[in-house]
C-alpha cells in the first residue's frame, strides 16, 4: 500500500514502525461496501479515537452534503443556477478528508469540493453565489481556511504548495491541502507543484479524488498505472485509499497530516471513487459512461456502507436516521431559500474589490460606466 | 393560492431550446418540490426537470417531441402563498433561462443621449443607407469584433440599425451594409426582379463560364491601314449606300480567318460526345439595346461580300435596337464579335456565347505613339481580345486565328495571300 519505496521518509515509518511495506496497488479499506469493518494494522490506529458520536457526525455529514448537492442540481434544472458540478458518489472522499483538518489548515480546491467547503464551515448560500452569477466569488478564504474554488484544472496545486512553503518558513505546523481530480494529474501545474513540494519539503497534501472521469475521458487513457504510482517519481510518498470509505479516507488523511506537521513533507493520496453524476449539469454521461460500471459503483455507495456499519454497531436507530434526514431536509430548505434570495448586484459593484487601493484608471471607467447607465431613461 | 409559472431554463450554458421528451405528471396532479415533472433533451443532454414548486399542476404546455424555446412557460402551478420563494427575481443570469420573447424581462429603456434632455426622444435610426445621415448622437450598440469588422470594411456604424438582440449590430448587419456600399448614396436600393433578357443573359453566361474552360488572348495592332481603307472605300461609288465601318472589316477578317482555322467555328456537343464543325459562319454581333444585351447573328456570313456584310450588320443592329429581333435571329450563332470599343475600353475577357467556340472583342481605336517604319508615329491602334473554349481550341489555333484577324486589320492587302 505504500508507494514511497524510493525515498527515506516513508509513510510506513509513520503508520507503524515495524510493519512491512505494502505491494503498492491495493486500496486502503477499513469498511467494505457491505459496511463490515476490516482491521488494518497500519491504519486502524489513525482512527482509533473516533467516538460513536463522531461516527454519527460523519454519517450526518455524508447525508447532508448529498442533500445539498441534489438540491443544487435541482436548482440548476429549475433555472436558478447557471451551472453546478455535482459530487454525487464522492461524499466520503471529501467528508473523510475535510473532517481530518484543523481549523488552521488551508484548503485549495477545485470546483467540485462542495462537501469540503461545507465541512470547513462555508455558509450554504456562499456555495452558490458564483454559480448563480450574483458574485465573482463565494467567501472570504481566511474565515474558513479554504480558498474559493479554482476552475482552472490543477492551478490550485501550485497555490497550495506555495502556501505550504510559507507555513514552513513561518515555522507553524499548519498544512495545506490541494484537492483535485484524476484529470488534473495530467496538467503541467500539478506536476510542477509536485516538483516544488518535493524540493521544498513542503507540508502539503495532494488529495486526488480519482472519480474515473476527466469529463468524458476515462482515467485509463491518462495512466496505465494507478495515479498514486506517479507520486514516488517526484519523491513524494503516496497512498491509495478507497475513496468511498469515509474511515479509510480519514485514516489516510490523518496519517499524511501528521507527517506534514512533523516535517515529513508532502504526501499524495489517491482516493479511488466514482463520479455517479455528470461532470456538470451541462454534461450527459450516458453518452460515454457504461451503465454497468455505474451499477457496480452504486453497490459501493459511501453512505450505504456507513449506514450498514453504524446499524451493525447499533448506533444508527430508525429514529436517528429520521433525525439526520430531517436535518438534511432543513439544510436543503435553508440552502434553497438562501439561493433564491440572492439578488443581482448593482452594476457598478463590478468595479469593487479589483484593487485594494484606489486606482485612477478604474475610477475613470467606473464614472464613465455610471454616466452610461445614467443615460438610460429612468436611470439604470 | 397563487399561480406560479415554470419557464424552461437554459439547462446547459447557452442553449436556446430543448425538446420535450415526456411529461411525468398530469394536469391536476399534486406535486412536491423537486419532484420530476418532465424529461427534456437539449443539444447537450437528456435531463429530468424537477418541479420548482410544491402545488397542483394547472397547465402543461407542449406535447412530447415539441421543441420549446428557453424562457417559455412550460407549466403552471397553484401553490400556497407561503410556498413562494422569499424574493421574486428577474431572470438575467447566464444560464438562468432568459426568455426568448423577453416579455417578462425588464424592458430596456431607451437611452437618452448626452447633451439632450432626457425627455427629448432620440430619433430612431433608419434602415441601411437611409437617404439622409441619421441625426442620432449615439450610434447603435455593437461589440468590439463587429466594430473592427466595420472598420475593416469601411462601414459607418452610425448608418446601421442593429438586427441583433436589443438592437445590437451584428456581423451580418455590417456585411450586408458592406456589400451595399457601392450603391449611390442617397438613392437607397431598388430591387429588380431577375427576368427577361437579364435572366437569359445571366443563365447563358453562368452556363458558359462554368462549363467551357475559357482562354483569353490579346493582340494589339496598328489598324491605320484599315481605317484608311474604310475611308477610301466609303468614297467609292460602289459603297455609297452602304454603312461601311471598322466592324464590317473585322467581320470580314473573322470569316476569312475562320476558313483558315475552322476549329474556331465549332461546338462542343456534350450529350453526344461529339465536336460539331460548322460548315458556315453564323456571325453573331453583340448589340447593347434598351432591353439588354442581344446577340443576333448573320447567317452564312462567310458568303457575303463586304457590302452585303455592311448592310447585314447595319440591319441587324437597327433591328435589335428597335426591339424587333426575332428568336430565330438570336439562335444558331457560331461565332460572336463584341465591339466593346464603342464603350471606350481597350480590351476584356469576353465570355463565349453558349454553343460556340470563341468570341472576339474589339477595343477602342486610339491614336497612339507606335513603331512605324523604323520610327515612332501616331497611329490608330486597337486591341483584339479573343476568348476560346479550350475544349475545342488549343493555343496554337487560337493564336493563329487571332494573328490572322490582326494581320488583316494591320495590312488588309494580306487578304490577297489568304483567300
Amino acid at each position: 500500500m505504500l508507494r514511497a519505496t524510493v525515498v527515506d521518509h516513508t509513510l510506513a515509518n509513520h503508520a507503524a514502525e515495524d510493519e512491512p511495506k505494502g505491494t503498492g496497488d491495493e486500496l486502503v479499506q477499513l469498511l467494505t461496501p457491505h459496511g463490515e469493518r476490516v482491521s488494518n494494522r497500519l491504519f486502524d490506529p489513525w482512527i482509533a479515537d473516533v467516538s460513536p458520536e463522531q461516527l454519527l457526525g460523519l454519517y450526518e455529514d455524508l447525508v447532508v452534503v448529498r442533500r445539498i448537492d441534489t438540491e443544487a442540481t435541482a436548482l440548476q434544472r429549475q433555472g436558478e443556477l447557471g451551472l453546478w458540478p455535482p459530487l454525487l458518489g464522492q461524499e466520503a472522499a471529501q467528508v473523510g478528508s475535510a473532517r481530518s483538518l484543523r481549523s488552521d489548515d488551508f484548503v485549495f480546491s477545485s470546483y467540485r469540493e462542495n462537501a469540503v467547503a461545507y465541512c470547513r464551515g462555508v455558509e450554504l448560500v456562499d456555495l452558490v453565489r458564483v454559480w448563480r452569477g450574483t458574485a465573482s466569488s463565494g467567501w472570504n478564504p481566511y474565515d474558513v481556511g479554504m480558498a474559493t474554488p479554482a476552475v482552472i484544472i490543477g492551478a490550485q496545486t501550485l497555490h497550495a504548495t506555495g502556501y505550504a512553503i510559507g507555513c514552513a518558513k513561518d515555522g507553524v505546523d499548519s498544512v495545506a491541502v490541494a484537492y483535485f481530480g484524476d484529470g488534473a494529474t495530467s496538467q503541467g501545474d500539478t506536476n510542477e507543484a509536485m516538483v516544488f513540494a518535493a524540493s521544498f519539503h513542503a507540508p502539503v497534501i495532494f488529495f486526488c479524488q480519482n472519480n474515473q472521469w476527466a469529463i468524458s475521458e476515462p482515467v485509463t487513457l491518462q495512466s496505465g498505472l494507478p495515479l498514486a504510482a506517479r507520486a514516488p517519481g517526484f519523491g513524494i510518498p503516496s497512498l491509495r485509499v478507497d475513496g468511498n470509505d469515509v474511515l479509510a479516507v480519514m485514516a489516510a488523511m490523518r496519517c499524511a497530516l501528521d507527517r506534514a506537521r512533523t516535517g515529513g513533507g508532502p504526501t499524495f493520496i489517491e482516493a479511488v471513487t466514482y463520479r455517479m453524476g455528470p461532470h456538470t449539469t451541462s454534461d450527459d454521461p450516458s453518452r460515454y459512461a457504461d451503465p454497468a460500471e455505474r451499477e457496480k459503483w452504486a453497490a459501493k455507495d459511501p453512505i450505504a456502507r456507513m449506514e450498514a456499519y453504524l446499524e451493525g454497531l447499533g448506533l444508527l436507530t430508525d429514529e436517528a436516521k429520521a433525525s439526520v434526514a430531517s436535518t438534511a431536509d432543513d439544510i436543503a430548505r435553508r440552502f434553497r431559500a438562501g439561493c433564491l434570495s440572492l439578488q443581482d448586484p448593482a452594476p457598478l459593484t463590478v468595479f469593487d474589490n479589483v484593487y485594494s487601493t484606489p486606482h485612477s484608471g478604474l475610477e475613470r471607467q467606473k464614472s464613465q460606466y455610471a454616466a452610461y447607465l445614467a443615460g438610460f431613461e429612468g436611470g439604470a | 393560492m397563487t399561480t406560479k409559472e415554470f419557464r424552461l431554463p437554459d439547462l446547459g450554458e447557452g442553449l436556446t431550446e430543448s425538446e420535450l421528451v415526456a411529461w411525468h405528471v398530469a394536469v391536476g396532479d399534486l406535486v412536491s418540490l423537486n419532484q420530476t415533472i418532465a424529461e427534456v433533451e437539449s443539444a447537450k443532454a437528456v435531463v429530468q426537470l424537477p418541479s420548482p414548486f410544491a402545488g397542483v399542476v394547472t397547465r402543461l404546455v407542449g406535447e412530447p417531441g415539441a421543441t420549446m424555446a428557453v424562457g417559455t412557460v412550460i407549466a403552471t402551478f397553484e401553490v400556497e402563498e407561503d410556498a413562494a420563494p422569499p424574493a421574486a427575481r428577474n431572470p438575467v443570469l447566464v444560464g438562468y433561462g432568459a426568455p426568448v420573447e423577453r416579455t417578462d424581462r425588464p424592458q430596456r429603456r431607451v437611452r437618452s443621449s448626452a447633451g439632450i434632455s432626457p425627455a427629448e426622444p432620440v430619433s430612431p435610426v433608419e434602415p441601411v443607407l437611409s437617404a439622409e445621415p441619421v441625426s442620432s448622437v449615439e450610434r447603435p450598440r455593437s461589440t468590439p469584433p463587429v466594430r473592427r469588422l466595420a472598420h475593416d470594411l469601411g462601414v459607418e456604424l452610425d448608418t446601421l440599425s442593429g438586427s441583433g438582440e436589443d438592437g445590437v449590430i451584428t456581423r451580418e448587419d455590417v456585411q450586408a451594409a458592406a456589400s451595399a456600399v457601392p450603391l449611390p448614396q442617397g438613392g437607397g436600393e431598388t430591387r429588380i426582379p431577375i427576368s427577361g433578357v437579364r435572366k437569359r443573359t445571366a443563365e447563358a453566361m453562368v452556363s458558359s463560364a462554368f462549363t467551357a474552360p475559357h482562354v483569353t488572348e490579346f493582340l494589339t495592332i496598328d489598324v491605320t491601314p484599315t481605317t484608311e481603307l474604310v475611308a477610301t472605300l466609303k468614297a467609292d461609288r460602289e459603297f455609297r449606300d452602304h454603312r461601311l465601318t471598322m466592324l464590317t472589316v473585322v467581320a470580314k477578317a473573322v470569316c476569312i480567318a475562320i476558313a483558315r482555322t475552322p476549329s474556331l467555328n465549332s461546338r462542343w456537343d456534350e450529350p453526344n460526345r461529339q465536336i460539331v464543325q460548322f460548315g458556315h459562319v453564323n456571325l453573331g454581333i453583340a448589340v447593347a439595346t434598351p432591353r439588354g444585351l442581344l446577340v443576333p447573328n448573320i447567317p452564312g456570313a462567310e458568303a457575303l461580300s463586304l457590302a452585303e456584310l455592311a448592310d447585314a450588320v447595319t440591319q441587324l443592329a437597327d433591328t435589335a435596337r428597335a426591339g424587333t429581333t426575332t428568336p430565330a435571329q438570336l439562335s444558331g450563332g457560331t461565332f460572336t464579335i463584341s465591339n466593346v470599343g464603342v464603350f471606350g475600353v481597350d480590351a476584356g475577357t469576353p465570355i463565349i456565347n453558349p454553343g460556340e467556340a470563341a468570341i472576339l472583342a474589339t477595343g477602342a481605336i486610339r491614336r497612339m505613339p507606335w513603331e512605324y517604319r523604323g520610327g515612332i508615329a501616331l497611329r490608330e491602334v486597337m486591341t483584339l481580345s479573343l476568348s476560346f473554349d479550350h475544349r475545342l481550341v488549343d493555343g496554337e489555333q487560337g493564336s493563329r486565328f487571332l494573328t490572322d484577324v490582326g494581320g488583316i486589320l494591320a495590312e488588309p492587302g494580306l487578304v490577297l495571300a489568304m483567300v
